[in-house]
């Protein structure tokens, strides 16, 4: 900042006037429209899914201390800020609610040191943190990270108890074979590998009611395809984004699957079934909405929307892994920078190629 | 009517209800007026008068310099004590020439009898004449001489009246006050407006947030049906020229063009007022109203006061509760800071608001988070996040690239900003460096251009040397040859 032109401006200028927001209260917003999803994770999971989620809390709130530390920059202002947080939590959403806890160690600290700060820190990562983490997680341990347990409801008997939750936390999960399964996604695709359509296998595994409320097996805070739309529609309703992303991404996938599913119901899943099944809700109002990694303008909102869609679908319909949200996004990414330089907003009084508006065009025909 | 809309815009609060409430007060006289002879967009106006010499209210005491100038006139009786630099209220701080009078208590107009004409004998060249002769300029803040506007709207065809009554700044209230008193006053200014122009009609915008105001301007201009009042929705910034005609119009006044150059042109209801004064009873530009408000004052509310007061004089009057954090002239979205109250109120005030310190709040600033509010609040298209990075970067080429010329420096990214980034500022010093450095260039140009001038004289000098020379010999040696011959004759 050195080269600030600021300290050579004679005056301060205006606006003396200020909407009162702040990096934090957006932040904080975004954790109050993230918090019944997440409570009823840690009711359907448990301590288990406590723990991690406190474990991966701290883990990146340490990434981002080190790296400020590193960098030289002011601990308080930028971890008070919430956006280390809301990493990390985001992260522990997208985690298997009993992964052990080196897990939310290593991801948290990978998702602010390796996602964020080597970037600059706030602002300036080219990636969602969060889910550059969970890609890096996916592939170094794909066993630990597809070990999905069906809801023991904390209120239950068959929830594990504190002490077992550390146990399980710390110490791996007992009889794992016993209580862990492939989610809906993954088995869909094992079926279809081996030559089983859908109408075959999902029956029996997939409840499209169970599916939405997320009284099923997934990730911490994935499954609950209504409550993540709640949480949605709040973030929608105090501007914290705009429709553009969410729109354009759900809406690409619907389409994309209903007219897939309609030429080949055996070989493509339908619209309902891509839309609650993993991490689709929660990608589409909170992963690909991240300020700092998608476009600023909205056409370049809505291209990057339908192009997180399709890649979703794509993914899962055609490529390796079952679920497709985090890589989607991830590419989607990359991307943002042509996409908010190619697709700029029209400037008033010109053309879209930045020539002034025609002498024909000023009387307004 | 059918209404159109403008990009972006914000919901800024309004602070109207602080010093909309009460009438307009007169401001007592102050003793001393400092009155600066450049108000105005333009060139400055000459001082006509002397220190020493005793002046009336109303009359000259700079002329115009040109049609892009405006005349100055005496805001009341009294003697001229003194002429010289005084602080303006500009950005800059810089002085300008001021006129000092100290006023002798009597307010005695030049021609105690104001004469009343109608307006409507008038020719369009009479009205913008007396237009000028009592130094109109924009009272929204712009201060463009309103007669060149007149003029340039008659000679220009222009199809569209419109009347900014739109008050979009925070605060500010002067002409809220004014159509909900002087209703009938700003209305027949109108009117001479439209008959000087030579149209058929023109529409006054208000704002929703000003319901009285409306209904007032509405009811004094229920006998002129060619006069429409129209009710706009409060966004800011509603009131800015170009947002406003796309607002009522659906057109977009081009990059690089004049309203007026496409049909259309937009004055202010207090410039309104003024006008109905000076052609109507040929009374010279010399008070306006002023909002003082803002969480320092106590007594916040609309003044009538004569241009050259005090700012100071502002605040003796209405009280202030604590130091104030921030001065500001004009709203609090584009105006200015001043740097102290010993800054005289000019023709364009349209309010003093005194901040006080929890008012401006503490304002950490934050890296950008890219979250797209500036993108989406702007109403000209641009992108400010990306235009400051361009201006922080001092690559002024890519700023222009983004649009820095288009921006209208409204303040509106920088007032949803999460990460409190002074966009605008940043927006303004730019704009600021380019024109510093278009005068540069224009003078490094001007010095080649003598430079060369003065090489292509002495080359020509040199040239002309050599070719007098050269006749100069030719003479001798043909005066020679002559000479011989003579001698061979005469031998
Ligand atoms: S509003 Fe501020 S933080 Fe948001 S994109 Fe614009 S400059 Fe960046
Ligand atoms: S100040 Fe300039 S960039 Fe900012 S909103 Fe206004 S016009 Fe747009």
């Amino acid at each position: 900042m050195s080269s600030n032109p600021m300290t050579t401006a004679p005056l301060i200028s205006g606006p003396h006037a200020h909407s009162e927001e702040s990096v934090a209260k957006v932040m904080a917003t975004v954790m109050v429209a993230l918090l019944p999803a997440t409570l009823f994770g840690f009711w359907a999971y448990g301590w288990p899914a406590i723990f991690l989620f406190t474990i991966t809390l701290l883990s990146t709130l340490a990434g981002e201390a080190i790296g400020l530390q590193l960098a030289g920059k002011p601990q308080r202002l930028f971890l008070l800020d919430g956006s280390a947080i809301l990493t990390g939590w985001l992260l522990a959403l997208s985690l298997p609610p009993w992964a052990p806890w080196w897990v939310g160690v290593v991801g948290g600290l990978l998702a602010t040191l390796i996602g964020k700060q080597i970037f600059g820190g706030i602002g300036q990562n080219l990636f969602n943190p969060a889910m550059l983490a969970r890609v890096a997680l996916l592939i170094s341990f794909p066993v630990e990270m597809t070990q999905w347990v069906g809801p023991h409801p904390i209120t239950t008997a068959a929830a594990p108890g504190f002490l077992d939750g550390l146990a399980i936390t710390f110490s791996g999960i007992p009889n794992v074979d016993s209580v862990t399964g492939a989610s809906i996604l993954g088995h869909a695709k094992t079926e279809l590998t081996r030559g089983i359509g859908l109408t075959s296998s999902l029956p029996g595994h997939y409840d499209a009611t169970a599916f939405s409320l997320g009284t099923v097996a997934g990730s911490m805070g994935e499954t609950s395809g209504v409550l993540l739309l709640l949480g949605g529609i709040v973030l929608l309703m105090r501007k914290v984004i705009t429709w553009h992303i969410p729109v354009a991404m759900l809406g690409s996938v619907i389409l994309l699957s209903a007219i897939f599913h309609h030429v080949n119901p055996e070989r493509f899943a339908d619209p309902l079934f891509h839309l609650m099944a993993g991490g689709m809700m929660l990608g589409a109002f909170f992963i690909a909405t991240d300020m700092v990694t998608s476009p600023t303008g909205r056409i370049g909102q809505l291209v990057f929307g339908i192009g997180c869609g399709v890649l979703v679908w794509v993914i899962r319909t055609f490529g390796a892994f079952p679920e497709g949200v985090a890589f989607a996004v991830l590419l989607m990414n990359a991307a943002t920078p042509l996409i908010d330089h190619y697709l700029r907003p029209r400037i008033y009084g010109r053309r879209r190629d930045g020539r002034p508006l025609e002498l024909a065009e000023r009387k307004e025909s | 009517m059918k209404l159109f809309r403008f990009r972006g815009g914000v919901h800024p609060h309004g602070h109207k209800l602080l010093s909309n409430q009460q009438e307009i007060d007169v401001l007592p006289l102050p003793r001393r007026l400092y009155v600066p002879v450049q108000q105005h967009i333009g060139v400055p106006a000459q001082p006509v008068v002397v220190p020493g010499q005793k002046v009336l209210k109303g009359e000259l005491i700079a002329a115009a310099q040109g049609t892009l100038s405006a005349a100055v006139h005496a805001p009341t009786s009294g003697t001229v004590v003194e002429i010289g630099p005084f602080t303006a209220p500009h950005p800059s701080g810089l002085p300008v020439t001021t006129i000092i009078i100290d006023s002798d208590g009597e307010d005695r107009w030049c021609d105690e009898q104001a004469h009343n004409t109608d307006p409507f004998s008038l020719t369009p060249q009479e009205i913008s004449d007396r237009v000028a002769a009592a130094g109109i300029v924009g009272m929204g803040g712009a201060t463009f001489p309103s007669a060149l506007k007149l003029h340039l709207g008659h000679k220009q065809r222009v199809h569209t009246l419109i009347i900014n009554g739109g008050e979009c700044e925070p605060y500010l209230t002067c002409d809220d006050r004014l159509m909900r008193e002087s209703a009938d006053t700003v209305i027949d200014g109108v009117r001479i407006m439209v008959h000087a122009i030579g149209l058929e009609g023109a529409s006054i915008a208000i704002e929703d947030n000003k319901p009285q105001a409306y209904a007032a301007m509405r009811s004094a201009a229920e006998p002129y049906p060619e006069i429409r009042v129209v009710r706009v929705p409060s966004l800011y910034p509603m009131g800015s020229e170009k947002q406003m005609i796309q607002f009522l119009t659906g057109i977009e006044v081009p990059a690089g063009t004049r309203s007026a150059e496409i049909g259309l042109l937009v004055h202010n209801v207090a410039t309104a007022h003024a006008i109905h004064e000076a052609v109507r009873f040929a009374r010279p530009l010399v008070s306006r109203v002023v909002t003082v408000s803002g969480g320092a004052v106590r007594n916040k509310r609309n003044l009538q006061v004569p241009i050259g007061t005090l700012v100071q004089e502002l605040f003796d009057y209405c009280g202030l509760v604590e130091n104030p954090a921030r001065l500001i002239m004009g709203g609090p979205m584009m105006g200015q800071v001043i740097p102290h109250t010993r800054v005289p109120v000019v023709k364009g005030t349209s309010g003093i608001i005194a901040l006080s310190q929890r008012e401006l709040g503490e304002m950490q600033t934050m890296p950008c988070i890219r979250c797209g509010r500036c993108v989406g609040a702007c109403p000209v298209g641009l992108m400010p996040l990306e235009l400051m990075a361009r201006v922080r970067a001092a690559d002024f080429d890519g700023a222009i690239d983004y649009g820095l010329h288009d921006c209208i420096s409204c303040g509106s990214c920088a007032y949803v900003c999460p990460s409190h980034l002074p966009l605008t500022q940043f927006f303004n010093f730019a704009k600021g460096e380019l024109v510093t450095r278009d005068v540069e260039k224009r003078k490094n140009d001007y010095t080649r251009k003598l430079a060369a001038d003065r090489q292509a004289r002495l080359q020509r000098e040199a040239e002309e040397k050599k070719r007098a020379a050269a006749e100069r010999k030719a003479a001798r040696a043909a005066a020679k040859a002559a000479k011989a011959t003579e001698q061979e004759t005469q031998a």
